[in-house]
């Protein structure tokens, strides 16, 4: 019984596991681009729900999509003015300046809203389901669901619409795509900021559980490397199946080895996938 | 020739004028310097010379403070310490040089990233031997607080000056020509007959090598070390930035960063205190943005040309 019901936990995260990496992933992919920032980003989203909260009483699960709007411009800007410049430059260079973009928003962060964590407290309680013994809380339930169902509209939209196509061909041929008449600059910034996008509805989707606070973002980052690693890199089934796998991992691990080392077991885990099997549990396959 | 002697030359008497007349602050700062010399330095080796984007160095940095921290803690003599844990340091970069420098690019860099969060967290939890998150106390060394802070200058400024020597040799050396190969071309490298692995290892460890001491000295000149200060990130881009500073793959270029790089540390440090990483983060995304070729690029030009030059280059 004890065994199902760390199943379940670990499966309840999963959909916001998918959401926090979707974008890491995405960018990664297409742009070929760390981004160091993503953590920050997924933060930032976390706060914007907070305030929300607090003033307007908005729901973080309803807020996700508007925090991640938010996010969207923001990502469109940063792209357009800090990122744009170094596309195609080697890994160190991208690097350097996603962590000194990093270092510039985590310190703005933690001067504006200081290190203690906060914390949404929804009313009344959302409470839990109850299957005999296994205990289900609610909340989780909701941010995983909002959490999947963004994640699949994104994979919906980069498969279907004339904006994914574009994004999927600038991913596989720069040039070739560019001589098709795809604005190549602008559906990198666009990428960039469904990145960010993510980001910011994965924060607001996370705040609505745990508590929030600047210096939690270097753990969501390491999250979204995991998950990627796990996943394979640059396809949204592998994001879902690493975030799913992420969640049951660390459910376990916190299980076995306790819970202050649930983050170490997945470090560990990605270092040993990277040696083994660098292209992820389902092998690489893309953006397609 | 005349002008490397001349530097040379220079910059003894410096330190000599350094060690006799400077104050502690002083001490302190030139102390900096060469540490921050060193860690360019040694990255330099991997991340300059064969071109893999290591983000390794604050792993091989906390290693190295605590295996002279605890060495010196269990009564071995300070100098056999830092040296141990230098050895300790290569061991374990030799083995994880095994591991993960197959792997290329981006993969590489989140591999060697995520080596320094793997032993925080292994530190932190281990804390019958580490003092886990409370830190570990190091043993003072006996002597008056300037007779202490010119030791350390003394000590750091050796390692630094060992690392700037082995990377000479190395540039001049086989292992040097190898990894130049491999940065330029790694599948042609094999192909010639570079066996690239060794090369990568060797590398590796002998960067990690000096890593490893300049954590072990920093470890005793603090005194006091706790997992989030000696794994910290900012450990490992510290020193690219440094050497995108100076020059990326050059000898002195990473020197020369480490100077630049301090005195830039110390002006944001003096006008903001509780913005001073933010600050950082401008300065690294203007230098990458601006001058990613170091400040080489602005050789050989004067100071008005140069800044017309950078905002020409801007990004529209």
């Amino acid at each position: 019984m004890l065994w199902i019901q760390v199943l379940v936990n670990g499966l309840a995260l999963g959909g916001l596991y998918a959401c926090i990496a979707a974008g890491f992933s995405l960018v990664w992919g297409v742009l070929n681009i760390i981004n160091i920032l993503h953590g920050s980003l997924i933060v930032l989203g976390g706060y914007l729900a907070f305030f929300a909260h607090q003033s307007f009483g908005v729901s973080p699960f309803l807020f996700a999509p508007v925090a991640g709007a938010i996010l969207f411009v923001l990502g469109y800007v940063i792209q357009r003015i800090a990122i744009n410049p170094v596309m195609g430059r080697p890994v160190l260079m991208t690097l350097v300046l996603t962590f000194g973009l990093n270092l510039f928003l985590d310190n703005a962060m933690l001067a504006g809203f200081k290190a203690d964590y906060r914390k949404i407290n929804l009313n009344p309680p959302l409470g839990v389901f109850e299957f005999g013994d296994i205990i289900l809380p609610i909340d989780r339930v909701y941010a995983t669901a909002v959490g999947l169902a963004l994640v699949i509209a994104l994979g919906l939209l980069l498969r279907f619409t004339q904006l994914g196509r574009a994004i999927v061909a600038v991913r596989m041929d720069r040039d070739a795509a560019s001589l098709m008449g795809i604005d190549v600059k602008r559906t990198y910034a666009i990428a960039f900021a469904l990145g960010t996008f993510m980001a910011g509805s994965a924060g607001a989707l996370l705040a609505a559980i745990f508590p929030i606070s600047p210096v939690s973002s270097g753990g969501y980052l390491g999250k979204a490397f995991v998950i990627c690693v796990l996943g394979g890199l640059g396809s949204i089934p592998g994001v879902v199946a690493g975030g799913f796998a992420l969640g049951v991992i660390e459910s376990f691990g916190a299980l076995f080895i306790g819970p202050e080392n649930a983050l170490t077991i997945s470090f560990l885990l990605l270092l040993v996938l990277l040696v083994v099997r660098p292209t992820g549990l389902l092998g690489r396959k893309g953006f397609n | 020739m005349r002008w490397r002697i001349f530097s040379i030359a220079a910059g003894l008497v410096l330190f000599i004028g350094l060690l006799a007349f400077g104050d502690n602050y002083v001490l302190r700062l030139a102390t900096t310097v060469a540490m921050y010399a060193t860690l360019a330095v040694a990255w330099n080796i991997v991340g300059g010379f064969s071109g893999y984007p290591s983000f390794a160095t604050a792993a091989f940095f906390g290693l190295g403070a605590y295996a002279g921290g605890l060495a010196s803690s269990a009564g071995v003599p300070v100098v056999a310490a830092w040296i141990g844990a230098g050895l300790f340091t290569a061991i374990f970069a030799t083995a994880l040089g095994f591991a993960i420098l197959h792997l290329r690019g981006h993969y590489f860099a989140i591999g060697s990233l995520v080596v320094a969060d793997v032993l925080r967290e292994v530190t932190n939890s281990w804390t019958s031997l580490t003092g886990g998150g409370m830190g570990l106390n190091v043993p003072l060394l006996g002597g008056s607080s300037s007779s202490q802070a010119q030791l350390f200058l003394v000590a750091m400024s050796v390692v630094a000056v060992a690392a700037v020597l082995v990377s000479i040799w190395i540039d001049r050396a086989r292992l040097g020509v190898a990894l130049r190969c491999i940065e330029q071309n790694e599948d042609a490298a094999q192909v010639i007959g570079v066996d690239t692995r060794r090369a990568k290892v060797t590398g590796f460890a002998l960067s990690s090598l000096f890593i490893g001491i300049a954590g072990a000295i920093y470890a005793s000149w603090v005194s006091y070390i706790d997992p989030s200060d000696v794994y910290d990130v900012s450990l490992s881009v510290k020193p690219i930035i440094m050497a995108l500073l100076g020059g990326v793959g050059t000898i002195a270029g990473p020197v020369i960063g480490a100077f630049v790089f301090l005195g830039l540390e110390e002006l944001i440090w003096r006008n903001s205190l509780e913005f001073h990483a933010g600050f950082l983060g401008l300065l690294v995304v203007a230098l990458v943005l601006f001058l990613p070729s170091g400040l080489g690029a602005l050789r050989g030009r004067g100071v008005w040309s140069s800044l017309v030059g950078i905002v020409r280059r801007a990004p529209r």
